[in-house]
């Protein structure tokens, strides 16, 4: 074998990672997951893994644990710490797990056990590895608790982990990885699954507990701007292969290939701001609503959607975006207020509304998968809502389908084949087509591009806009991503806890002074340089500083 | 505490009432049997006069409610009537059955219980080798064998060719615990490979859906053995469903032990009940039809507390 530089932490080399899959009503096969990835990771380093999902980047950083989900199986050489790994049983990957390389994950709620306190789950591994006793692993980790600004150090640990916000969990597993003193630990996507607002704390808190203690990190994401600004190397994955590795600078300033190009220059949508006009389509005034009669998710809602033209609903999560288009479909009818759509006032309840109310208000949902029926084909998806509302069928349905399919970018090979046949993209493709078949006035659209990839969700972006100027559809469009905003947006409504907290046309609303709220909202969003988290995070401490 | 004193007490009412539902059941089924107690007391041959007598003395011409209510109150100052069979009070005799029969349940579950669970983590930790195929297969074999078959096997086997526990299982009083063990050897067994295969494929399902769960990948990253990520992190999310299934089987253990009893000529509630039901003597099988439902409500109770006390939800809320 070839002599290692001394100061090679991980050295991966020829990874080959197939799994054997069991399609339904296929035969098993194998399939490669991952083919022919090198890398190597120096001491101290931190190395960021990014593609789009299926690009294989956890199962490589579950590669130097020695670990693969299900049926994968795992060839090459994972060289850590001047041993191959995978040339060593069970026994020995067990010892080095947990010890010299530890793992955050995308779910911290999910990878916590429930029935366990946090301090006691936080220790287990330092404990089983005899890096320490009981109480020099909890002192250890206290004191993590307050480096990474944990509330209560000296006590969280007691909780359970129902007892701590997302967040706090997220830290929380960070400190779970600190506490054996790994030489590595894996990131994988640790602040996806979190707010913007909150994702920020996070990632400064994963890239200060990597800088102070010095251990080497792979750090997974689909989000280039999030990578960059804790990685001091970035490797671009795609389909299994490596595409690209250089510096971070390198990677988003001067960008060699084609694909990584598409990746830095991704969200870069201009849309001008459209004028409102005199009567608008959708009239919301006054919604208040609540969940079972007591919880109050929606208080004293106004806003007003233009012909054509698209509002953007922002808001975290539990900020009640997606209960005003429960509101404004009449799945839950509302507390109090008014839903006026053209000149006629809206029923209340679903039931009571005319068929006619209900062809020109559609929906997109975020899930493309389970908002469509498996066992039909994308011909009777589409044609269901011809025929309900225009009774067309034979010929002219086929016909018309066609016609759809062809909008929405799709060709003559599509009408009969089923969902499970189509990609992710071409999934919300055809939701967007059944709800064009309706020739709605307004279409609400939940979230329709956050279960995407960004190459695949700007594309969808770009058929909404070009289908918005030559069907004259306006859009009620619910996201938590402000780059989407920006992207498609006319007006903008704020929300938090259930209130509208700034609304008006998009160039008002993004243009200073800001009120609290949208300030942090904003100022949370990444961006592609490097050294932005480090900016944000100092004038934020000049604030709190100056209150 | 707040949540989980309300969530148990609600459990607690609910259990109470089902039992007085249960009464209710358990009086109007044996009045509509058919059959008149004065005419089985006195037998066929008696005069309609002291027919009449007999039904007025025992109250049989109050309308039924009536009776009902007296019933209940006299059981719920612990008087549970008097036999007709013999005159004689049904309680203290009850209470001696009952004692035995919980004898027998309480050291079929002492066996039973661990050892079920025991081979339920054993056939996780093997899951789809020969281990668990064989645990599963043993156990759902003997299941599936009727239990008198069982029984008298085992009586075949243990009692007559190798004489080593006695085939009637009859316990004294002045019997010391061992000699006491020893005659319920064999309905022991026979009651632990009736109920070990429900809860040890509960336990094994229990576990493995819990096995799927993100932080059970947590901990084997954390490097643990494989018995280790099953015992301290599947194993306390699977409580609940196991304590249910067990529960069950405890009740099955107390109430449906009839047959088992019978074969081995154990002096419990089973053969008490069995005799007594021959002899149309009502009250006895009413009560002992009450106390069985009693044993099946209270177990169930306990599994219900006991997986609303097991939730760290519940138990430590925000």
């Amino acid at each position: 074998m070839a002599e290692e530089p001394a100061d090679t932490l991980l050295d991966i080399r020829n990874l080959r990672i197939e799994a054997t899959v069991y399609p339904p009503g296929e035969k098993a096969h194998d399939i490669v997951i991952v083919d022919d990835v090198s890398l190597t990771l120096e001491k101290g380093r931190v190395l960021g893994l990014i593609g789009e999902s299926g690009a294989g980047k956890s199962t490589i950083g579950l590669s130097a644990m020695g670990y693969g989900r299900g049926s994968i199986r795992l060839s090459g050489e994972v060289w850590l710490n001047g041993r191959d790994i995978l040339k060593g049983g069970v026994r020995e990957l067990r010892r080095l797990r947990g010890k010299e390389v530890t793992y955050v994950s995308q779910s911290a709620a999910a990878s916590f056990n429930p029935a366990k306190r946090l301090m006691e789950q936080i220790v287990e591994a330092g404990l089983e590895h005899g890096v320490g006793t009981r109480k020099e692993l909890e002192e250890r980790a206290v004191r993590l608790f307050g480096e990474l600004s944990l509330p209560d150090p000296e006590t969280i640990g007691r909780r359970y982990p129902h007892q701590v916000s997302g967040g706090q969990l997220q830290r929380a597993m960070t400190v779970m990885a600190l506490v054996p003193e790994p030489d590595l630990i894996i990131f994988d996507e640790p602040t996806t699954a979190l707010d913007v607002t909150t994702q920020i704390d996070v990632l400064a808190a994963i890239k200060k507990a990597i800088r102070t203690t010095g251990v080497a990190a792979m750090y997974i994401t689909h989000d280039l701007a999030v990578v960059a600004q804790v990685s001091d190397e970035i490797m671009v994955l795609r389909h299994g292969r490596k595409v690209e590795r250089n510096t971070a600078e390198n990677i988003i300033s001067n960008p060699q290939e084609d694909y990584t190009r598409a990746l830095v220059s991704v969200r870069s949508i201009e849309h001008e701001q459209k004028q409102p006009t005199a009567s608008p389509v959708l009239t919301v005034r006054g919604i208040s609503a609540a969940y079972g009669n007591k919880v109050q998710v929606l208080k004293d809602v106004s806003v007003e959607v233009h012909p054509g033209q698209t509002l953007a609903v922002v808001g975290e999560s539990g900020s009640g975006k997606s209960t005003l288009a429960r509101v404004i479909t009449g799945l839950l009818p509302p507390s109090d207020g008014e839903i006026a759509f053209g000149e006629r006032t809206l029923s209340r309840a679903l039931e009571d509304r005319s068929k006619e109310d209900l062809r020109e208000l559609q929906m997109i949902y975020q899930m493309a998968d389970v908002a469509m029926n498996p066992r039909q084909t994308v011909g009777t998806i589409i044609g269901r809502p011809l025929e309900f509302y225009f009774g067309l069928r034979g010929k002219k349905k086929r016909a018309r389908i066609q016609e759809l399919l062809d909008e929405i970018e799709m060709g003559e090979g599509f009408i009969d084949r089923y969902p499970a046949e189509l990609s992710g993209g071409q999934k919300q493709r055809v939701c967007i087509a059944r709800a064009l078949a309706a020739k709605p006035r307004l279409i609400i659209c939940d979230e329709v591009t956050s279960a995407l990839d960004p190459l695949v969700a700007d594309g969808i972006l770009k058929l909404l806009l070009r289908l918005q100027k030559a069907e004259d559809v306006a859009y009620l469009f619910i996201t938590h991503d402000l780059a989407t905003v920006k992207a498609i947006a006319d007006s903008i409504a704020v929300m938090y806890q259930g209130s509208l907290v700034r609304y008006g046309p998009k160039n008002k609303v993004l243009a200073p002074p800001f009120d609290d709220y949208t300030d942090l909202l904003l100022s949370s969003v990444p961006e592609m340089e490097i050294g932005w988290l480090e900016r944000v995070m100092a004038n934020r401490k000049m604030e709190s500083a100056g209150n | 505490m707040g949540p989980i004193f309300k969530l148990v007490a609600q459990r607690i009412a609910l259990g109470l009432l089902l039992l007085l539902a249960v009464s209710v059941l358990i009086f109007v089924g044996t009045q509509i049997l058919p059959g008149d107690v004065a005419q089985s007391i006195l037998g066929q041959s008696a005069t309609p006069q002291a027919l009449a007598n007999l039904r007025e003395e025992l109250g049989l011409n109050d309308p039924a409610h009536v009776r009902y209510f007296r019933w209940l109150g006299g059981i719920l100052q612990g008087d549970l009537g008097t036999a007709l069979s013999n005159g004689q009070e049904i309680g203290p005799q009850i209470a001696r059955r009952l004692g035995n029969t919980l004898f027998l349940a309480f050291w079929a579950a002492v066996v039973a219980v661990p050892l079920a669970i025991l081979l339920g983590l054993l056939a996780v930790r093997y899951r789809n080798r020969w281990p668990d195929k064989l645990i599963s297969g043993i156990t759902l074999a003997s299941i599936s064998l009727p239990e008198f078959f069982i029984g008298y096997v085992l009586i075949y086997f243990f009692a007559v060719k190798l004489r080593w526990f006695p085939s009637v299982a009859t316990v004294y009083d002045s019997m010391s615990l061992l000699e006491k063990l020893n005659a319920i050897a064999l309905p022991v067994a026979v009651l632990t490979l009736v109920v070990l295969a429900h809860m040890m494929r509960m336990t094994r399902a229990a576990i493995l859906n819990v096995m799927q769960s993100a932080y059970i990948e947590t901990a084997e990253l954390k490097g643990l053995s494989a018995f280790n990520v099953i015992s301290r992190h599947a194993f306390p999310n699977a409580i609940s469903p196991i304590v249910n299934v067990v529960m069950i089987n405890l009740a099955y253990l107390v109430v449906g032990v009839v047959v088992v009893e019978v074969i081995f000529v154990y002096p419990g509630m089973g053969q008490y009940l069995v005799d007594h039901v021959a002899k149309r003597d009502v009250p006895v099988v009413q009560a002992t039809g009450l106390i069985f439902a009693g044993v099946y409500v209270g177990l169930n109770l306990v599994a219900d507390i006991v997986a609303i006390v097991s939730n760290p939800r519940l138990r430590h809320p925000k």
